[in-house]
C-alpha cells in the first residue's frame, strides 16, 4: 500500500515536530486555542486572530522576500491562483470555522491546551478530508480548472515590486492596529 | 520581571512576529512552508486504507497523499507536535495550586445553544468536517493561505483569506447573535 513507505526521512519528521512544537507554543500563548477567542473575532468582539496572523504575514514577508533577494532561498512555495477553488473553499472553510471556532492548526494546539470539543472538532477533520477526496475529480472539473492562474502573486499579477505591498500592508497594520489598540483602550480600559 | 515562559498569554503581535519568524526558519532551513491541513488528509486516507486499500488505491486524491509519498511526513511531525507545544505552554503557566485548563463547551456557544456537550460535541464534528473540505478545495487554511501564502503575497491566498473573513463573519453573526439565550453561567463546568 505505501510505495514510498509510511515514514519521511527522520531528519524531516524531527524538524517538522520541532516546528510544531514551537507553533503550538505560540498559539497557546496568543489564547488562540480557544473558541472563543475566535468566533469574537468573527463576532468583531477580539481582534486577536487578525493581530496575530497580520503581525505574522508582515514580519514572515519582509523576511522571505528578503531571503529570496538575497539568493538565500532558490524560490517562493506559492499555490495555484484558482480563484473559484480559493474563493469558495475560503468560504466553505469560513463557515466550518464560525461553528467549530478553530482551524486545523489551532485545533490540533487546542487539544493539547484542554479544549475537549476540539476532539471532535479534529475527527469531524479527518471525515471531511475522506468526503473531500471522494468530490475531488468533480469539483476540480467544476471549481478549480476554470479560473486558473497558476503561481501568481499580487507582485507578479500587477508587475509591481513585492516591496510595495509589503511595506504598504506594514504601514496599513500599524496605523490600523494603532487606531484599534486606542478603540479598545476607551472601550474597556481595564482590559489588556 | 517574570518568566515569560510563565504567564498566561503574551501579546498577539509578539505572538504574530515570532510565527513571522518561525516561518523564516521553515523557509529558509528545512525549504518548508508552514502549513497543517494537507496531513489531515493523509491521516484520512491511512485510516481508511487500514479497512480498505484498495479503495485508497483506487482514488487518485487518496493515492497521492498515502500511497505515492509517505503519509507520515513533515507536516504530519508538525501536526502531532502542536498538541505537544500547546499542551508544554499551557502546563508551564499553571500557578501552585491551579488546576490545568479544561473546557467542553465554550461560552460564545453555551450562550447561544446552552451547556449541552453532547451537542457540541457534535457541531464541533460537523464545523471540522465542512472547514475540511473548504480547505482542501482552496488547497490550504489559515496556516498553508492565511500565513504562508499570505506572506508570500500568494493571489490564491488573499483570495482565500477574504473568502474565509467574509464568510466566517456573516456565519457567525447568523449563528451566534440570532435569537441569543441569556449567558449560561459554569457552562464548561457541569455535565
Amino acid at each position: 500500500m505505501y510505495e514510498s513507505g509510511f515514514f519521511a526521512p527522520w531528519a524531516q519528521l524531527v524538524t517538522g515536530a520541532l516546528t510544531g512544537l514551537v507553533f503550538g507554543f505560540l498559539l497557546q500563548k496568543a489564547r488562540v486555542t480557544r473558541p472563543d477567542v475566535i468566533v469574537r473575532q468573527f463576532l468583531l468582539k477580539d481582534f486577536t486572530v487578525l493581530k496575530v496572523m497580520i503581525s505574522a504575514v508582515v514580519v514572515g514577508a519582509v523576511g522571505i522576500y528578503a531571503m529570496l533577494a538575497l539568493g538565500w532561498i532558490d524560490g517562493l512555495q506559492v499555490k495555484n491562483a484558482a480563484l473559484l477553488g480559493n474563493a469558495v473553499g475560503g468560504a466553505i472553510f469560513g463557515v466550518g470555522m464560525a461553528v467549530l471556532g478553530l482551524c486545523p492548526g489551532t485545533g490540533l494546539a487546542a487539544i493539547g491546551d484542554g479544549q475537549r470539543d476540539a476532539i471532535p472538532g479534529v475527527l469531524g477533520m479527518l471525515t471531511g478530508g475522506y468526503l473531500y477526496a471522494l468530490a475531488h475529480p468533480w469539483l476540480t472539473e467544476a471549481l478549480v480548472k476554470p479560473l486558473d492562474l497558476g503561481k501568481a502573486t499580487l507582485a507578479t499579477q500587477t508587475h509591481l515590486s513585492p516591496w510595495w505591498f509589503i511595506v504598504g500592508l506594514a504601514v496599513l497594520a500599524g496605523a490600523g492596529f494603532f487606531a484599534l489598540e486606542r478603540w479598545e483602550s476607551t472601550r474597556s480600559p481595564r482590559s489588556a | 520581571m517574570r518568566n515569560p515562559f510563565r504567564t498566561s498569554a503574551w501579546p498577539p503581535y509578539a505572538v504574530g512576529a515570532a510565527i513571522g519568524v518561525l516561518s523564516w526558519i521553515t523557509f529558509g532551513l528545512m525549504d518548508k512552508a508552514l502549513g497543517t491541513s494537507t496531513s489531515i488528509v493523509n491521516a484520512a486516507g491511512v485510516i481508511v486504507g487500514a479497512v480498505a486499500p484498495e479503495h485508497v488505491k483506487a482514488n487518485a486524491y487518496l493515492a497521492k497523499h498515502v500511497v505515492k509519498s509517505p503519509p507520515f511526513d513533515w507536516q504530519t511531525a508538525l501536526d502531532l507536535a502542536l498538541v505537544a507545544g500547546a499542551a508544554l505552554a499551557g502546563w508551564l503557566a499553571i500557578k501552585p495550586g491551579e488546576r490545568s485548563r479544561v473546557e467542553h463547551v465554550p461560552s460564545e456557544w453555551a450562550a447561544r445553544f446552552g451547556p449541552s456537550r453532547g451537542l457540541r460535541y457534535a457541531g464541533a464534528f460537523v464545523g471540522g468536517l465542512i472547514l475540511i473540505f473548504g480547505a482542501r478545495l482552496a488547497g490550504g487554511c489559515t496556516s498553508g493561505h492565511g500565513i504562508s501564502g499570505g506572506l508570500q503575497l500568494a493571489l490564491s491566498s488573499w483570495t482565500f483569506i477574504v473568502a474565509l473573513f467574509g464568510a466566517g463573519i456573516a456565519s457567525a453573526f447568523l449563528i451566534y447573535r440570532t435569537g441569543r439565550r441569556a449567558p449560561v453561567v459554569g457552562a464548561s463546568g457541569g455535565l
